[in-house]
C-alpha cells in the first residue's frame, strides 16, 4: 500500500483511478465469497450429517446438462477475456463480437437451467407440499434438493446480474465510449463475469458429481 | 394472593448449584464495582485537577507508555480469565448429570409445559420433584423453540424441536418456585409460566403413587406400540428380521459400520425418528422413520414402554427405576 | 474569506439534494432519515415501557406488544445504531479528516442512502400491514414455519438495507487506502479513521452472511420446508448459528465508530494526544477481529456443544481485553490534560463511564454458569442497552455535538446542551439499572406480562424512561434551532487538531481549496494556559 497518496495529473491520475476502481472490484467480490461461502458451509454441514441422502440427492441431477452448462459458461469467460484483450488493442468490431457470444452463452446458460428447474418441477423434487420422495429415498433428501434451488438460484440471480452488465459494456462499445484509454469497464465487468463462473465450477462438482 | 407493590431484591436459592451461581456472579461483580468505583474517582480527580485553566503542574511523562500498558493489559487478561474458569468449571458441573438421577421427560409446546414423572404420572405446567435427590429432564419441543427456566435453581436449558435435550438438579429446599419459558415462541409466549414444587422425597413418591386418572402408563405405552405397528415387526413372530426389544434398554449393541451403542432413551429416539441414523449391525435396513408421525407426547411413553420391557416391571409407580 | 458557496449554500433545490454526490450532503441524508427511524423505534419502546407499568399486561395485548418489540429491534438495530455512526459523520468527516475531496466512490454512496431508504420501506410496510412478531432474531423454527406475520417483507426490508451496509464499507475501505492526503500515513491517521477502517471490514465480511442467513429463512418459509426444519432433517440451530456469526460482529460495527469519536472529543477537550494511539489503533483491529469469533456466547443455553461454548467463553473474555485497554488510555488521556467540560466531553465521559458498566456486565453473561441464570432475561436487556445506548448513542451524540459547528457552521447553545446531557445520562441509569436487577431475579424478556414481584422495577424503569425521552427530545429542537439561528461558528471554534478543522465551517464542496499536506501526527495538541 502507498504509504501516503500523492497529488497525480493527467495519465497518471487515470491510472491512479484505475487501481481505486479495482480495489473496490476486489472487496465487492469478498462479499460475495462471503456470501457463497456460507452456502458451500452449509452444504459440508449436511453433507457430512446425511451422506447418504446426498448421494441419492446426485442421482436425481442431470449430469450432462450440468456439464453442459459448465462448458457453455468456461466458453463464456474465455470471450470475456478475448474481449478485455481486444478492447485494449483497439480492436472494436471484436469486442462487439466477443461481448455478444458471451451475452449469449450466459443466456444459455440460464435456459438450460430453466429447463433442469422444470424438470425437477415436473418430477415432483421441488421441496414442499408437492414433494414427492419415492420409494426408499431419504427424507432428507429435501435438504440436498432445497440447497440445490438455493445455491443454484441465487448463482442464477448473479448470472442474470452479469448479463445486464455485459449488455450495458456491448452498449457502451457499439456507441463508441470504449477504449484503449477507456478500457476499465471491461475489465471490471470481466473480474465480476469470472468471479461469477469460478463460483459454478465450485457448485457443479457438489451438485453433479456427489451422486457418482 | 397478595400482591406485594415493592420486588423482592431477593432470588431464593433452591438448588445445589444456585449459590455456585450466585457466589461467581457476586464475586465478578464486587470486582467489577470495584473497578468502576477506581475508574470513576481517577477520572473525576483528573478532570477537577486538570480542569482547564488550573494551576496544577503538567511535565511530560517519566514513565514510558508501554510498560504501564504492558501492566495493564496483562493484569486484565489475568482476571479475566481467572473469572472464565471459575464460571466454566461450574458450567461443567451443570452440565454433567450424574449417573442413576431420576428421569423425567417434559414436552415443550405452545403455550403450555407437559411433564411425564417416570411412573407415567402427568402434569400440566408442574412439575413436582423430591427435594436432595438428583433429577434429570429430558427436554423436547413439539413445535418451536422454548426454553426451561427456574429462576431459583439458576438453571434453564432452551428446548428444541426434532432433538431430545436433558437439564439436571439437586433441588435443596421445598417450596414452590417458579417456572418460565424463556425464548420467544410466539403469541403466549409470556403466559407459558408454571411451577416446580419440590417435595421431601417421601412426599414426593406419596404423591406419584396416588397415580392419575388416566391409567397405567405401561398399559399406555403398550397401546401405542400396538397402534403405530411396532409390533409387526419387533414382537415374535413376524416375517421380520427385526431386533427383539425386550431387557434391550442400558445394553450396548453392535452398530453398522463398528463399535458400539449404548441404548439409552436418546438412542431409541434416533431410532424411532431416524433409522438410519446409527443402525444396529446385522439388520436390513428397512425401518420406516416415524418422524412427523409419532408425536412428542406418544414418543415419551412408547420409550417408557420400551424401556421397561423385560426388566421384569410391569407398571410398578417406583420412581428412580433406571437400570 | 472566499466568495464561494458553502456546500449548503451553493444550491437550495430538491434536485441538487435528492442527486447530490457531495459526502456532506448524503451524510445529512442519512442524518434526517436516522433520525426519523429512531423517533418510530422510541415511540415503540416508549409504548411498551407505559405498558410494563402495569403487570396485567392488560394496556397492549400480547401480539401487538410482540410486534412492538420486533419493531423497536429491527429499526433500533439496522436502522439506527449500524448506520448513525459510519453513514452520518463518517460519510461526513471522513474525506475532510484525510484531506480528500470525496469518498471513492460517490455515486455508490448515493445509491447506498437510496438503498437504504428501499430496505426502511419494506421494514416500514412490514409494520404498517400488521407486523412480525418473531423478534428481530428470527429464530427458527418460530420465524420460518410458525409466524402469522409479515417475516418475508420485512427480512427482504433488512436485506436489502444489508447492502447498504455492503457498500458504505466498500467505499470506505477504498476511500481510507487511495486518497489520504501527501504525507498521512497509517500510523498518523486521526483514531477516528482507525475506527471506520475497522468496522468498514466488519461491514463487508460480515452482513453478506446476514444477507444469505435470511435468505435461506424466507426460502424455507416460501417452500414450506427447509434447512432449519427437523421434519426433514434440518438443525433449528443452525440458523442461530449463521444469525449471530454476523450479528455478533454486527455489535463491533456499533461501538467501534463510537470509540472513535470518544478519542477525538477526548483528546481535543483535554488538549492532549490519546496515551498510547499505537495500542488504541492495535486494540481497535483485535475487537474487530476477536469479535468474529465469540458468536456461540449467545448460544450457551441453546444445546449447542458443551465445549465450543467453552471456546466461545473463553475467546469472549479475550475480546473484553482490548475494550478495557480502551477505557485505561482515555483514563489516561485526562491525566495531565487542560479539560474543559463542554457538550461532546460530557458525552465522551458519559460514554467511558456507561460502556464500562455495559461492558462488565457483558463479562458476567461471558461466565457460562451466570449465562445459564441470566440468559433470556432482563439482565440482557440491560446489558446491551447499557453498550448501545449509554455507550453508542452517546457516542453519536457526542460526535454530533463536535461536528455541528463544522456541518452546519453555527455553534448551538452550549448550557443547554450540557442539561440535555445530564438529563440523558441520569434518565438512562434510571429505565436500564433496574433492569439488571429484574433479569437477575429472573424475569424474562420479551414478556407482556410478568408476575407482581417485579412490579416496582418496572416502574422506575418507565420512570426513567421518560426523563430518557426528554433528554434525546431537547438536541432535536435546539440542533435545529441552531442550523439556522446559531452564532457563526468559523473554521475551527474548539481549536482543534485535524484536517477537518482546517477548512471553513461549513466547507466548500470541495473540502478543500488545495490538498492539505501533512507533515505531523494526530493529536499534535499544546496545552493552553486558559
Amino acid at each position: 500500500m502507498n504509504p501516503a497518496t500523492p497529488i497525480v495529473t493527467g495519465d497518471a491520475a487515470a491510472e491512479a483511478r484505475a487501481t481505486t476502481n479495482q480495489l473496490g472490484m476486489w472487496v465487492f467480490l469478498t462479499t460475495e465469497i462471503l456470501l457463497f461461502g456460507g452456502m458451500f458451509v452449509v452444504y459440508s454441514l449436511y453433507r457430512g450429517v446425511y451422506p447418504a441422502a446426498f448421494r441419492q440427492g446426485g442421482q436425481t441431477m442431470d449430469f450432462w446438462l450440468g456439464t453442459l452448462n459448465t462448458a457453455v459458461l468456461l466458453t463464456s469467460s474465455l470471450f470475456m477475456a478475448v474481449a478485455d484483450r481486444a478492447v485494449r488493442a483497439n480492436r472494436r468490431r471484436q469486442v462487439t463480437a466477443c461481448l455478444l457470444v458471451t451475452i449469449l452463452l450466459g443466456l444459455a446458460f440460464l435456459g438450460i437451467k430453466s429447463y433442469e428447474y422444470h424438470a425437477k418441477y415436473a418430477a415432483h423434487l421441488v421441496p414442499g407440499s408437492r414433494f414427492r420422495a419415492g420409494g426408499g429415498r431419504a427424507p432428507q433428501l429435501q435438504i440436498f434438493l432445497f440447497l440445490y434451488f438455493a445455491m443454484t438460484g441465487l448463482h442464477a440471480v448473479h448470472m442474470i446480474g452479469g448479463v445486464a452488465a455485459v449488455s450495458w459494456l456491448l452498449a457502451l462499445n457499439v456507441r463508441g465510449r470504449l477504449s484503449p484509454a477507456r478500457a476499465e469497464p471491461v475489465t471490471m465487468v470481466g473480474l465480476y463475469w469470472h468471479f461469477v463462473d469460478c463460483i459454478w465450477v465450485f457448485l457443479y462438482p457438489l451438485f453433479y458429481l456427489v451422486g457418482r | 394472593m397478595t400482591t406485594p407493590f415493592f420486588s423482592t431484591l431477593w432470588l431464593e436459592e433452591a438448588s445445589t448449584v444456585a449459590k455456585r451461581t450466585d457466589f461467581a456472579a457476586a464475586g465478578l461483580l464486587a470486582v467489577s464495582v470495584l473497578l468502576v468505583a477506581v475508574l470513576a474517582a481517577v477520572n473525576l480527580y483528573f478532570i477537577i485537577r486538570y480542569r482547564r485553566g488550573s494551576p496544577a503542574p503538567r511535565p511530560p511523562a517519566r514513565i514510558p507508555s508501554w510498560k504501564i500498558e504492558t501492566f495493564w493489559i496483562a493484569a486484565t487478561t489475568v482476571c479475566f480469565l481467572g473469572f472464565f474458569a471459575w464460571g466454566t468449571r461450574i458450567y461443567l458441573d451443570i452440565e454433567r448429570p450424574p449417573a442413576g438421577a431420576d428421569e423425567i421427560s417434559v414436552i415443550g409446546r405452545q403455550w403450555m409445559w407437559d411433564v411425564r414423572q417416570p411412573n407415567g404420572r402427568r402434569e400440566f405446567n408442574e412439575l413436582h420433584v423430591p427435594t436432595h435427590t438428583p433429577i434429570r429432564l429430558l427436554l423436547t419441543s413439539e413445535d418451536v423453540i422454548h426454553s426451561f427456566y427456574v429462576p431459583a435453581f439458576r438453571l434453564k436449558q432452551d428446548v428444541v424441536p426434532g432433538k431430545q435435550v436433558s437439564l439436571w438438579f439437586n433441588a435443596s429446599k421445598e417450596g414452590t418456585f417458579s417456572l418460565f419459558c424463556s425464548e420467544f415462541c410466539g403469541s403466549k409466549h409470556a403466559n407459558m409460566t408454571g411451577v416446580i414444587v419440590a417435595e421431601s422425597p417421601g412426599r414426593y413418591a406419596d404423591w406419584l403413587a396416588q397415580g392419575d386418572a388416566m391409567g397405567d402408563s405401561f398399559a399406555r405405552g403398550e397401546t401405542l406400540f400396538l397402534r403405530y405397528g411396532c409390533s409387526g415387526c419387533h414382537t415374535q413372530p413376524s416375517s421380520v428380521h427385526a431386533p427383539s426389544l425386550e431387557g434391550i434398554y442400558g445394553r450396548r449393541v453392535p452398530v453398522t459400520g463398528g463399535g458400539f451403542a449404548l441404548v439409552d432413551d436418546f438412542y431409541l429416539r434416533d431410532c424411532i425418528l431416524l433409522p438410519g441414523k446409527v443402525a444396529p449391525a446385522g439388520y436390513p435396513l428397512i425401518m420406516p422413520s416415524f418422524q412427523g408421525v409419532v408425536p412428542e407426547g406418544d414418543l415419551v411413553e412408547l420409550i417408557a414402554y420400551i424401556k421397561r420391557l423385560g426388566a421384569g416391571d410391569r407398571g410398578g409407580s417406583t420412581p428412580g427405576m433406571t437400570p | 474569506m472566499s466568495e464561494k458557496a458553502d456546500y449548503l449554500a451553493v444550491d437550495y433545490s430538491m434536485r441538487s439534494w435528492f442527486c447530490t454526490l457531495d459526502h456532506k450532503r448524503i451524510g445529512l441524508l442519512y442524518l434526517s432519515s436516522i433520525t426519523v427511524f429512531f423517533a418510530i423505534g422510541a415511540a415503540a419502546a416508549a409504548a411498551m415501557r407505559i405498558a410494563l407499568l402495569s403487570p396485567s399486561g392488560d394496556l397492549i395485548v400480547s401480539d401487538v406488544y410482540n410486534r412492538l418489540f420486533t419493531l423497536h429491534g429491527v429499526i433500533m438495530i439496522w436502522f439506527f445504531l449500524i448506520p448513525a455512526v459510519p453513514n452520518v459523520l463518517g460519510n461526513f468527516i471522513l474525506p475532510l479528516m484525510i484531506g480528500a475531496r470525496d469518498v471513492a466512490f460517490p455515486r455508490l454512496n448515493l445509491a447506498s442512502w437510496y438503498i437504504f431508504m428501499t430496505g426502511a420501506s419494506l421494514v416500514l410496510y412490514a409494520i404498517a400491514a400488521g407486523g412480525v412478531d418473531t423478534g428481530w432474531t428470527f429464530y427458527t423454527p418460530y420465524s420460518s414455519t410458525y409466524s402469522n406475520s409479515h417475516v418475508m417483507v420485512m427480512a427482504a426490508g433488512v436485506f436489502i438495507a444489508g447492502f447498504s451496509s455492503i457498500f458504505t464499507g466498500l467505499n470506505f475501505i477504498v476511500t481510507i487506502h487511495r486518497m489520504r492526503a501527501p504525507g498521512l500515513t497509517w500510523f498518523r491517521l486521526p483514531l477516528f479513521v482507525w475506527s471506520l477502517y475497522s468496522t468498514s471490514i466488519i461491514l463487508v465480511l460480515a452482513t453478506p452472511v446476514l444477507a444469505l442467513t435470511l435468505l435461506l429463512m424466507a426460502l424455507e418459509r416460501g417452500f414450506g420446508v427447509g434447512i432449519f426444519d427437523p421434519k426433514i432433517g434440518g438443525d433449528p440451530l443452525l440458523f442461530q448459528h449463521l444469525f449471530w456469526f454476523y450479528s455478533h460482529p454486527a455489535v463491533y460495527i456499533m461501538i467501534l465508530p463510537g470509540m472513535g469519536v470518544v478519542s477525538e472529543t477526548l483528546a481535543c477537550f483535554s488538549r492532549k494526544a490519546i496515551y498510547g494511539y499505537k495500542v488504541m489503533a492495535f486494540a481497535i483491529l483485535m475487537i474487530a477481529t476477536l469479535g468474529f469469533l465469540v458468536w456461540g456466547h449467545h448460544m450457551f443455553v441453546s444445546s449447542q456443544s458443551v465445549y465450543a461454548g467453552v471456546v466461545f467463553s473463553l475467546l469472549s473474555f479475550l475480546v473484553s481485553v482490548p475494550s478495557a485497554i480502551k477505557v485505561f488510555n482515555w483514563t489516561a488521556t485526562l491525566h495531565r490534560g487542560s479539560i474543559r467540560l463542554d457538550a461532546p466531553m460530557l458525552y465522551a465521559l458519559g460514554f467511558m463511564g456507561l460502556f464500562t458498566v455495559g461492558g462488565l456486565t457483558g463479562l458476567l453473561l461471558a461466565m457460562m454458569a451466570v449465562d445459564v441464570h441470566v440468559h433470556g432475561t432482563y439482565f440482557v436487556v440491560a446489558h446491551f442497552h447499557y453498550v448501545m445506548v449509554g455507550g453508542m448513542v452517546m457516542a453519536y451524540m457526542g460526535g454530533i455535538h463536535y461536528w455541528w459547528p463544522k456541518i452546519s457552521g453555527r455553534m448551538y447553545h452550549e448550557w443547554t446542551a450540557r442539561i440535555a446531557a445530564l438529563l440523558i445520562f441520569l434518565g438512562f441509569n434510571l429505565t436500564f439499572f433496574p433492569q439488571f436487577v429484574l433479569g437477575y431475579l429472573g424475569m424474562p424478556r420479551r414478556y407482556y406480562t410478568y408476575p407482581a414481584e417485579f412490579h416496582s422495577l418496572n416502574v422506575m424503569s418507565t420512570a426513567g424512561a421518560s426523563i430518557l425521552g426528554l433528554g434525546y427530545l431537547l438536541p432535536l429542537f435546539y440542533l435545529t434551532w441552531s442550523f439556522f439561528r446559531g452564532p457563526m461558528a468559523g473554521p475551527n471554534p474548539w481549536n482543534a487538531t485535524g484536517l477537518e478543522w482546517r477548512t471553513s465551517s461549513p466547507p466548500p464542496t470541495e473540502n478543500f481549496a488545495a490538498t492539505p499536506v501533512v507533515t505531523t501526527g494526530p493529536y499534535a495538541y499544546e496545552p493552553e494556559e486558559k
